[in-house]
């Protein structure tokens, strides 16, 4: 899927991750985290990958193998050091408004790769099918 | 299902029964209304009663922080109220519970407040 840099973006990715999530066999609850984690990706391209520049756009792929649903979603920014934002445990940060997106989607995931593009960021989000057909 | 509520006041305790989707946008600028017209009732002990919430995302959480953050600072308490396992699953990985004082029945929870 190639996306514009829009909020409503969001919305078509997280019903196709759901939707993907389903048919690869994970149960409604795993589905709908898988969605809200790629929901999460999504904004994080949008916002602060993209800017909500619309010359930029976004792309999301899905792919379920024998071993694992994979979610790719990729923007054209500048990028973001992920290493270096504030842990969001931390006591000094709990009352911050911001700051959750990319710990909720490391907690749901059992992998999460960001690769640097040139330009943007590519985030890999993996779930594996233990048990599932 | 964008995020919808209604106000009720019960032993001068407004309730905001919430329901739908609290996520960046439509749910999470509805549910800063809401709370931002409580406060300007003059009413400072809200319990949002989440029991219809069945979606929240990092967005909506940064929104419970920050009416939280919001009513405390003008001297009040916002408590949340029956908690689906959804929302009390992230709230609890996100140390959000600790937070919170978060109360599974109504009445415990309104008479807490004058506690």
């Amino acid at each position: 899927m190639t996306l514009e840099s829009t909020l409503e973006s969001v919305a078509r990715v997280e019903a196709a991750a759901f939707e993907c999530a389903r048919s690869a066999g994970f149960d409604e609850d795993t589905a709908s985290n898988l969605a809200m984690v790629a929901r999460e990706a999504v904004v994080n391209a949008v916002i602060h990958g993209n800017r909500y520049d619309l010359t930029k756009h976004i792309t999301a792929a899905f792919e379920t193998t024998a071993d694992a649903l994979r979610i790719r979603i990729c923007d054209q920014g500048d990028g973001v050091d992920v290493e270096a934002l504030p842990d969001p445990l931390a006591p000094e940060n709990l009352l911050r408004a911001s700051g959750r997106g990319i710990f909720l989607i490391r907690a749901f995931m059992d992998e999460v790769h960001f690769r640097k593009l040139t330009p943007g960021t590519e985030v890999t989000l993996v779930k594996r099918r233990l048990g599932l057909e | 299902m964008s995020m919808k509520f209604r106000t009720r006041q019960v032993d001068g305790i407004t309730i905001l029964d919430l329901s739908g989707r609290i996520t960046l946008g439509d749910g999470s600028v509805t549910l800063r209304d809401g709370v931002r017209d409580t406060l300007q009732k003059g009413s400072k002990r809200i319990l949002l009663n989440m029991g219809d919430v069945d979606y929240i995302d990092s967005s909506g959480l940064g929104e419970l922080v920050s009416a939280y953050t919001t009513v405390k600072n003008q001297g009040g308490d916002l408590r949340l109220l029956h908690l689906t396992k959804k929302v009390h699953d992230l709230l609890q990985i996100t140390k959000l519970y600790t937070v919170f004082d978060i109360r599974d029945d109504e009445a415990g929870a309104v008479s807490a407040f004058t506690a």
